[in-house]
């Protein structure tokens, strides 16, 4: 963390005005895991955990300087690991004329697609915090974007890099090894390699919308390598889902520089949203694509109803041939979202990713409603399924890979599907 | 003309006498091009909006938002407008961008700053309510002349003054709406009350604007707007406030980028 926070004290912030702005969010969730742990180390079927986020704005120059700042802390009460704090932002946006430059730590999200964001690189995940990705840890950045008629173009200089966080051996949902703190950089500079990204995007007025991005830096994906791991022991551990006493190896994650180049098209037409993200990455193995497609379609009003009836239909391909990796990722997501539109906004969301190639699924059911002004409710439910285990040895060792490494959704997390209560409290 | 007037146009021309030289739909027309021109070069404004949503058995809950505007300038070209939604507070910091079009549908974006995203809204969802409120989304986009055609139908008084009565036809096939007939008063050419029919024809919403007060010596803006849904008995009243002229606002204020940073 020591070079974020250097990057973070570069920046000055005049305490002179009064117009700061507190506020910020507090919750508290619960999980019940419908399946026995087959780890020892994370024995338990109940899990309690809550985080707090305050945030602080302040505005200056005729709003043409904005200062933010945003600290996270969550305790769990099983997984040390998931018990962890970030600066989620520390940041401060100048406005120009047809620019603005963003200094300090920050999040910043690319894409289109629903089923995966494979465009979106810029922040590290914060896995352990949510298993669908979706939160991040904040990023060191210097970002400058200008607009123009043609088009808007962001550029990042990002010194400073964030490791993946993963749960820990009392963690559920947990990787089959523990993952260690020492991990391996190809970059001589390990964490400390300046990298660098830019996006090109343009909005054009028959419903079309672009992006070309690029980046050159420290893969935020790591490859999950175990270590001092022998066959048998290999065997053990997908057969029973535990070690034989007495070894204790590891996954150490491999952090490659890569480049990557990305594309986002969205099309829309008479209510039909066609999405399509793709990329092209070199320097982890052989260079591979990914893509990501569908299309997002409401049904406004559903039975004479103020019910809103949303499909999401998306179909995900990997080209990927390390042997680290899997030879192919072939994915099709469907998706539906009830919007109910009522006082209370309530949703519901259902969704299943099914893996083509060996039948696993993974489903999703997520409700939400809100109680009063400051109150939000959230049941959700994640379910695996996989079916039959692998036949020879090579293909056990390349399963357990592949699940790590390109799958990081299905595999290492069945048996333990949960269910979930969230209640936040908006200050 | 829209081809479903032309029956009633040509009724009209039989049952009156050649000397009524305009249509009641040419007069209806002419009527919702005053109101608009009345309406025109105000350049920019910003607003503070405050939603009550009354549900049938009286019970209330609260939506604050901020509205930023920039009038059009082009041929084709409608208002950019910037929502920021203040309360209820899971909503906060959610800000909707809308360009608006004269002949064709809107493009809106929303963006969602727990994620930092900025979502394309898919803008077939018309007659769904707008924060759960009575206002649906196309009761709270801009009112462009040429999305609907116009019929008069008579002058009536309303309140101390003497309104046209003009029926409006939404052109959009998506509208919840198949005809809605608005009382205009012949001074100042405000919109005072409207009736909304939904696609049964039967009276689904009314809505009263009242508490007007002149901006700039020529722009009238209605302090409050009651929508009264018939047919389920909820209700809600839309308060605006701090209402300014000439702000400053140019179009680097309508982009994704100041989207993403709009409070």
């Amino acid at each position: 963390m020591k070079n974020w926070l250097l990057t973070a004290s570069l920046l000055t912030v005049p305490l002179i005005s009064p117009a700061w702005e507190f506020r910020g969010e507090v919750a508290l969730e619960g999980r019940y895991f419908t399946q026995d742990s087959p780890y020892p180390q994370a024995d338990y079927s109940t899990n309690g955990s809550g985080y707090i986020k305050p945030e602080v704005f302040h505005e200056w120059n005729n709003r043409d300087d904005l200062f933010t700042f945003i600290p996270y802390v969550r305790v769990d009460e099983h997984d040390s690991e998931r018990t962890h704090w970030d600066i989620r932002e520390l940041s401060w946006i100048h406005v120009g004329n047809g620019w603005e430059s963003r200094v300090g730590i920050r999040k910043v999200f690319w894409g289109v697609t629903e089923g995966r964001h494979l465009v979106d690189i810029i922040n590290q995940t914060d896995q352990v915090d949510q298993v669908d990705g979706e939160e991040k840890l904040g990023q060191p950045m210097i970002n400058l974007s200008t607009v123009r008629d043609w088009g808007i173009v962001d550029v990042f200089v990002l010194p400073g890099f964030r490791e993946r966080t993963y749960a820990g051996e009392e963690g559920r949902p947990r990787t089959p090894l523990p993952v260690s703190d020492n991990a391996q950089y190809e970059s001589s500079k390990e964490n400390q390699r300046v990298d660098f990204a830019i996006r090109y995007q343009q909005y054009f007025d028959n419903g079309l919308e672009l992006a070309l991005s690029h980046f050159s830096g420290t893969s935020r994906d790591p490859l999950l390598v175990p270590d001092s791991l022998t066959l048998a022991e290999l065997q053990a551990l997908i057969a029973s889902g535990q070690l034989p006493s007495g070894s204790d190896p590891e996954f150490t994650p491999l952090y490659n520089v890569i480049d990557q180049t990305g594309l986002e098209l969205q099309y829309l037409n008479s209510g039909w949203l066609w999405k399509l993200e793709a990329i092209s990455r070199s320097g982890q193995g052989e260079r591979f694509n990914a893509v990501d497609g569908g299309f997002e379609f409401t049904q406004v009003g559903l039975f004479d109803t103020a019910t809103d009836l949303g499909w999401i239909v998306e179909y995900i391909w990997e080209d990927r041939e390390d042997s680290l990796a899997s030879p192919l990722a072939s994915d099709v997501l469907l998706g539906t979202r009830f919007t109910f539109n009522d006082v209370a906004s309530t949703e519901i969301l259902a969704g299943i990713i099914y893996d083509t190639q060996d039948e696993e699924k993974a489903i999703s059911l997520e409700s939400s409603r809100r109680f009063g002004n400051s109150l939000k409710a959230s049941l959700e439910a994640r379910f695996y399924t996989d079916t039959g285990k692998p036949q020879s040895a090579s293909a056990l060792y390349r399963d357990v890979l592949r699940n790590v490494n390109s799958n990081p959704g299905l595999g290492p997390i069945s048996r333990s599907d949960f269910v979930q209560a969230e209640l936040v409290y908006y200050f | 003309m829209n081809a479903r007037l032309l029956p009633a146009a040509l009724l009209m021309a039989l049952a009156t006498p050649a000397v009524l030289a305009q249509t009641p739909e040419e007069k209806g027309l002419e009527i919702a091009r005053e109101a608009d021109s009345r309406g025109e070069g105000f350049g920019d404004f910003q607003a503070d909006m405050k939603m009550v949503l009354i549900s049938k058995s009286g019970q209330t809950s609260d939506r604050e938002l901020r509205v930023k505007t920039l009038e059009g300038t082009g041929e084709e070209e409608g208002d950019k407008s910037l929502t920021i939604f203040d309360t209820p507070r899971d909503v906060r910091g959610t800000a909707m961008l809308t360009f608006s079009y004269k002949t064709r549908d809107d493009d809106q974006w929303l963006y969602l700053p727990a994620l930092r995203r900025v979502k394309t809204i898919a803008s077939r969802n018309k007659s769904g309510p707008f924060m759960g409120s009575e206002f649906s989304f196309e009761d709270m986009r801009g009112q462009e002349v040429e999305k609907y055609t116009y019929k008069y139908l008579r002058d009536e008084a309303c309140g101390e003054l003497t309104c046209f009565v003009v029926e409006r036809y939404p052109q959009d096939e998506n509208s919840g709406y198949t005809r809605q007939v608005s009382w205009i008063d012949q001074q100042e050419y405000r919109t005072w009350k409207v009736d909304y029919y939904d696609r049964k024809e039967s009276l689904l919403k009314t809505l009263t604007a009242s508490d007007f007060s002149q901006y700039k010596d020529k722009y009238w803006q209605p302090g409050k707007m009651s929508m009264v849904n018939h047919q389920t008995g909820k209700s809600t009243d839309l308060f605006w406030s701090n209402y300014r002229y000439d702000t400053g606002l140019s179009e680097s204020d309508f982009n994704k980028n100041s989207l993403k940073r709009a409070r």
